[in-house]
């Protein structure tokens, strides 16, 4: 376990790695993001309260997921990299942010899309929307830090602090609904208890969660893979890797 | 594990566990105020202030609502299954809005303890059915709350 460990931290070895993966998440998240659309969007039956326009739960709900589970990730990634120095976590925690972001704003949109025709409002003040929008402003931190700082090791180290400390806000997001009094609704899909969807509602769900999942990997690891090429070039194999046109060699 | 890294291991535990209690000690101070509205059982027992703009939300009573013919003016009571409260509203509902549906409004309370709503807001639950199982569920006597164990309002 511990060999794989130490390989995954070679920024080669998941260069090469990641590009053998990377065609299979990508047509993935292709079949999975179409089928899981189509079904969603065209045979999955109304909702008898809110009619088609829950049907934006499809988007919203695989978005908010990713927005969480990406800053999870980096959390995790930052811990790694000031633990053990590892320079792959940092440059996976640098290249998901903007990631992470775009899905926060895009649960934060479909949210208030979807909120205006059911609820009568855009937006509303209450713990679940409000946590939701602390998380993007996170994911602007770190970007913002990243930025900031000149020098890349002090800047994953500031990342990574950052990473962890809005760790916090995670669960605080995932209960809001059930400590406090919102206007959002409690969780639909629980890992305890049975979702509280019909089954013909749920398939297309669950297959739009995996397709999202599948598309965050791959665009992962195509922005990873960048980040590679970028802080190692001055190293013998990125340099071969260009003489050979990009092809592993 | 090497010292030195069991010591950095230490210190990210440190942040995360640290911040989590901080965090975790200052929400539990601010509890009330996170709260987006208030049930009728609280402003019964007189914890909301009275002539302030605050929210109160709950399920419409069924057989409550009452439309005035000529303007927008609608009264419904609203309650959290204890206590009952009394709200007047003009202007538009939501399209969710009805009887035995979760609402959330925002107004001020008068002296006669009636809730003077400016803006309602429909409140759904996380139940998603098609209609034909919906009506099922009624025909059969089960509400559509049999799928989630909480009253959902």
């Amino acid at each position: 376990m511990w060999s794989f460990f130490h390989k995954l931290g070679s920024p080669r070895w998941f260069y090469d790695i990641g590009g053998k993966w990377l065609p299979w998440f990508a047509l993935a998240a292709g079949i999975l993001l179409v089928t899981g659309a189509v079904w969603g969007l065209l045979y999955a039956p109304a909702d008898y309260l809110q009619g088609n326009s829950y049907r934006i739960i499809f988007v919203h709900v695989p978005a908010a997921f990713l927005a969480q589970s990406i800053f999870m990730m980096m959390a995790v990634s930052g811990a790694v990299g000031l633990i053990w120095k590892m320079k792959l976590a940092d440059m996976f925690l640098k290249a998901v942010a903007p990631v992470g972001a775009s899905f926060t704003f895009l649960a934060l949109f479909t949210g208030a899309v979807w909120g205006k025709p059911t609820w009568g409002t855009w937006w509303v003040w209450d713990a679940r929307l409000t946590s939701m929008l602390i998380l993007l402003f996170l994911y602007f931190g770190v970007m913002a830090l990243q930025a900031a700082i000149e020098d890349a090791n002090v800047a994953a180290k500031a990342c990574a602090v950052l990473a962890l400390v809005g760790l916090v806000n995670i669960p605080i997001i995932k209960y809001s609904v059930d400590w406090w009094n919102t206007l959002h609704q409690p969780a639909s899909l629980k890992l305890t208890e049975k979702p509280t969807m019909h089954p013909d509602m749920l398939i297309p769900l669950l297959i739009m969660i995996v397709g999202f999942y599948c598309f965050f990997a791959a665009i992962s690891i195509m922005r990873t893979r960048n980040e590679i090429l970028e802080r190692e070039k001055r190293t013998a194999w990125v340099k071969a890797l260009v003489q050979t046109g990009g092809r592993n060699a | 594990m090497n010292p030195k890294r069991k010591q950095r291991l230490i210190i990210v535990l440190f942040i995360v566990f640290g911040c989590a209690t901080a965090i975790g000690l200052v929400l539990v101070a601010l509890n009330e105020n996170i709260n987006l509205f208030y049930s009728p059982t609280q402003i019964a027992a007189g914890e909301a202030p009275v002539d302030a703009r605050i929210r109160a939300g709950g399920m419409v009573v069924e057989g409550s609502v009452k439309r005035n013919s000529k303007t927008l003016q609608v009264d419904f009571q609203i309650t959290d299954f204890a206590e009952k409260v009394t709200m007047s509203y003009v202007g538009i509902l939501p399209d969710l809005f009805a009887e035995g549906q979760g609402i959330v409004a925002l107004g001020r309370l008068n002296a006669d303890g009636v809730f003077v709503a400016d803006e309602v807001l429909a409140k759904h639950d996380e139940n998603y059915m098609p209609p034909e199982v919906a009506e099922a569920l009624e025909k059969s006597g089960k509400t559509k709350d049999s799928m989630s164990p909480a009253p959902a309002y």
